[in-house]
């Protein structure tokens, strides 16, 4: 038995392929870049380039430097994890966060002064606003959620991540559809579908990035040591197998050329409208609910050191909120060429929805009864819970703003916007901001976080400033819906 | 190497766990909450007699239509209708009235300029304003400078056929692009445009050769825009010697203009609107442009009828422009 002290080094399977087909892919974007229809195109296509050229020689940089042996999956029985995936995404998380945050203050000061925009088209306010909301969803969240999806699927699977390459193309391939789509919101290259905006070279990219991260997942999951699938994981892979449908639907599209940035959407009319909110709504619905309900699920009860308060609601809120958050697209789209029939279903769906949304507020608060009172001393855990109760103020909001009498009133004011910042920053930014207060000791070996008391500040803060947001909004809102149907003493419209 | 636990019991809570253990996360074998059960079961019996009073289903070429027979179409047919009737009576006196009898009833010039301003605010404002102020190219209709002139009969004919628009009844006339199609040279055009400038007092260029620019401007121009520049409302030609531009007074535009020619256009809206609607768009439109009335209440002085339409004055001040909308208000 000679041959079992050292196997001779080869490369894998995935290095060569991968380092074969980026070099192609490299040399595919230059000759892309050289026929461009337009700079701005022939720009991003130099950036695939550089990325493909960068990502192959790291593959083959990597495999000089690497033992002949690829790490093992346990080391003395407990499970080898891999977090340097999961490292990279959570200080993403943290850059793209501030970016966005400072992008959304950009904007609402153009709403005040319009001089902010500096009379360029690159900060004009059409292109900066799908920047921020891009920003915060995606990069910050969508960073967010890769991270700790990583994380914590290794850590209830007892299982390392599946794949060698593939964890690390997950996220820098996420990174990367980040930098070509907020670069091409910059240059004004947009299909011009909320929170869809980047035209196909991107959507492509992000479809293999996806099924990639999709598979590493799943792959894991299979490969676990308990003999339950924890509830959280449920949730992540609800997020991510449906968001990968979502974007297939709503981004099929047909280009002008493969040199020209331009594509046509496949779909046309209501039609196209009935996609673009079945997609944005279901982005709101597994992104931002599933997604972080999943964090939630793990972070809650780990800082709190409580069990869940209860596996049957888990599993009926899960399945009920799964079932019934397709079908409440159409709420956007009230009064409007959208058939009658549609609309109800919208609406009836998301009046169902109130109680499987409620289900995971209640397990989340519920989860800290012997334990509240680490909430005086733990800000940590204050940001996750309170993230828990705007999750429950939004989950109420959303399905009353969707009954056809209100949202008569509400469609098109500062209410919705409102409302979505009740939903993405009190709900998606203070559960993301709490895991990763948790995760950065975790993950880097510390005791504690460097400052506590930091943290007690960033929640005071941002609760004042967020209160002060939503009733702003709210006030706002209503007053707009009355004076756009505000009509005058002979009948005519105000 | 199951972390299988066996169920246990909480010790806070007494409740017994479901035995499962994820990264020392344990569940308790809480019931589901009876609120929440009834709610969720509210909300479903909600929605199931939702779909049975209102369009619900579809089915292969049509869809459950509902006991209530409720459609939006219908609905907002019966606003529109409510609405007319509570208008019904100004509205018959509106039509039968010549526009020179409404704007002598106050009631009803008051009520056919509030019809105006809603119908100038769905039809007219994407063009020139919210407040009628105007752009590049399209007319501000709060000054007294009438490119078709601006008395009520002037203002309805440019409303009721447009100009340059597809109804034979339109204005016609546009401006010749003398660059463009060879006319003229550069050089003469550039002379032409300093001396257009000068009409209205503008600085000319260092080594502008004004007396040139006049005789082009006799030549090629003053038929339409007449010998002083003063315009002709006849063919649209804009008064060039008034200090109102309608794209522009710097000399580039206004090459722009010599070379290119004008001709901006405006739809034949009775194509569109019904004759009542006309007329308030009239009356409303005819009021934003300094009525003598107005002025004389606000300024203290009368209007000066020179050769403008009666019912016109002076152009406004600059200042007074920039209020906006004139109403008598």
């Amino acid at each position: 038995m000679a041959h079992t002290a050292t196997t001779p080094k080869g490369m894998t399977f995935g290095e060569a392929g991968c380092s074969l087909v980026f070099v192609a892919m490299a040399f595919l974007s230059i000759i892309i870049a050289a026929k461009a229809y337009t700079p701005e195109y022939a720009f991003h296509a130099y950036l695939y380039a550089a990325a493909f050229g960068v990502a192959a020689f790291k593959i083959v940089d990597r495999y000089y430097d690497r033992p002949n042996d690829l790490p093992p999956l346990t080391i003395n029985g407990k499970p080898n994890y891999n977090m340097g995936p999961v490292k990279f995404a959570t200080i993403a998380a943290v850059v793209w966060g501030i970016a966005g945050f400072t992008i959304g203050l950009l904007i609402a000061l153009q709403l005040a002064f319009p001089a902010l925009n500096f009379d360029t088209a690159w900060l004009s306010f059409g292109r900066m606003r799908p920047l921020h909301t891009s920003a915060v969803i995606f990069a910050f969240g969508g960073n967010v959620l890769i991270a700790t999806s990583f994380y914590v699927v290794q850590r209830t699977c007892r299982a390392r991540l599946v794949g060698d390459l593939a964890p690390w193309f997950v996220v820098l391939g996420y990174n990367f559809f980040i930098v070509i789509a907020g670069t091409g919101y910059l240059l004004g290259i947009t299909q011009g579908k909320e929170y869809a905006e980047p035209e196909w070279y991107a959507d492509l990219w992000l479809t293999v990035v996806w099924v990639t991260y999709f598979l590493v997942f799943l792959g894991t999951v299979m490969r676990r040591k308990e003999p339950h699938i924890y509830v959280a994981n449920w949730f992540y892979l609800a997020f991510i197998l449906t968001i990968a449908v979502l974007h297939l639907g709503n981004s099929a599209t047909i280009p002008v050329s493969i040199f020209s940035p331009k594509s046509y959407i496949v779909w046309a009319g209501v039609q196209d409208a009935m996609v673009q909110w079945w997609y944005g709504h279901n982005a709101v619905g597994f992104f931002l609910t599933a997604g972080f309900l999943a964090i939630m699920y793990y972070f809650i009860p780990k800082r709190a050191e409580r069990p869940v308060y209860s596996y049957r609601l888990s599993i009926i809120h899960f399945w009920a909120l799964i079932f019934m958050y397709i079908w409440a697209g159409p709420h956007h789209l009230h009064y409007t060429a959208l058939p009658d029939w549609a609309q109800t279903l919208g609406m009836t769906f998301s009046i169902m929805l109130w109680m499987p949304s409620w289900g995971g507020m209640i397990n989340g608060l519920m989860t800290l009864s012997g334990a509240w009172d680490k909430l005086r001393t733990d800000p940590v855990l204050r940001l996750m819970v309170v993230s828990v109760a705007f999750y429950g103020m939004a989950t109420f909001e959303g399905p009353l703003m969707s009954v056809k009498a209100v949202n008569s009133l509400s469609h098109y004011t500062d209410w919705t916007i409102g409302h979505v910042h009740s939903g993405a920053l009190g709900w998606v930014a203070y559960i993301s901001f709490g895991a990763i207060y948790c995760l950065a000791p975790w993950l880097w070996n510390k005791k504690e976080l460097y400052s506590l008391k930091a943290v007690s500040w960033h929640f005071w803060i941002s609760t004042l400033g967020i209160v002060l947001y939503i009733s702003a909004m709210w006030v706002a809102g209503i007053l707009q819906g009355l004076m756009w149907r505000a009509y005058t003493s002979l009948g005519f419209l105000e | 190497m199951s972390q299988e636990t066996h169920e246990q019991i909480d010790a806070v809570t007494g409740v017994s766990t479901t035995g499962h253990s994820w990264d020392e996360i344990q569940e308790l074998n809480n019931p589901l909450p009876r609120w929440w059960l009834w709610s969720f079961y509210a909300t479903i019996v909600w929605a199931i007699a939702y779909c049975i009073a209102y369009p619900a289903w579809p089915l292969v070429s049509s869809y459950t239509k509902g006991v209530l027979d409720w459609h939006s179409r219908e609905a907002i047919v019966q606003d529109l209708d409510a609405l007319k009737a509570q208008r019904a009576g100004t509205t018959a006196k509106l039509a039968h009235a010549s526009l020179e009898e409404i704007r002598q009833d106050p009631e009803l010039f008051a009520f056919a300029r509030a019809q105006g301003k809603a119908a100038f605010g769905d039809n007219c404002a994407g063009c020139h304003g919210a407040g009628g102020a105007g752009a590049k190219g399209y007319p501000n209709l709060n000054d007294d400078d009438w490119l078709w002139g601006g008395s009520l009969t002037d203002v309805e004919k440019t409303i009721r056929f447009g100009a340059r628009s597809t109804s034979d009844k339109g204005h016609q006339g546009t401006m010749p692009a003398f660059g463009r199609d060879g006319m003229l040279k550069r050089q003469e055009l550039a002379h032409t445009a300093d001396y257009v400038r000068s009409l209205s007092g503008l600085p000319a260029e260092k080594g502008a050769d004004l007396a040139a620019g006049a005789k082009v401007f006799a030549e090629n121009c003053a038929a339409c825009h007449g010998d002083k520049g003063q315009g002709n409302k006849e063919l649209g030609a804009p008064n060039l010697s008034d200090k109102i531009w309608l794209f522009g007074s710097d000399k580039a535009t206004i090459m722009e203009s010599l070379w290119n020619g004008r001709g901006g256009v405006m739809p034949a809206w009775s194509e569109r609107l019904d004759d009542t609607t006309v007329k308030a768009l009239t009356l409303y439109v005819n009021s934003l442009g300094g009525r003598p009335e107005a002025l004389r209440t606000r300024n203290g002085h009368s209007a000066v009828g020179n050769e403008r339409p009666a019912g016109n004055c002076r152009p406004l001040a600059l200042t007074q422009i920039k209020e906006g909308p004139q109403s008598s208000s």
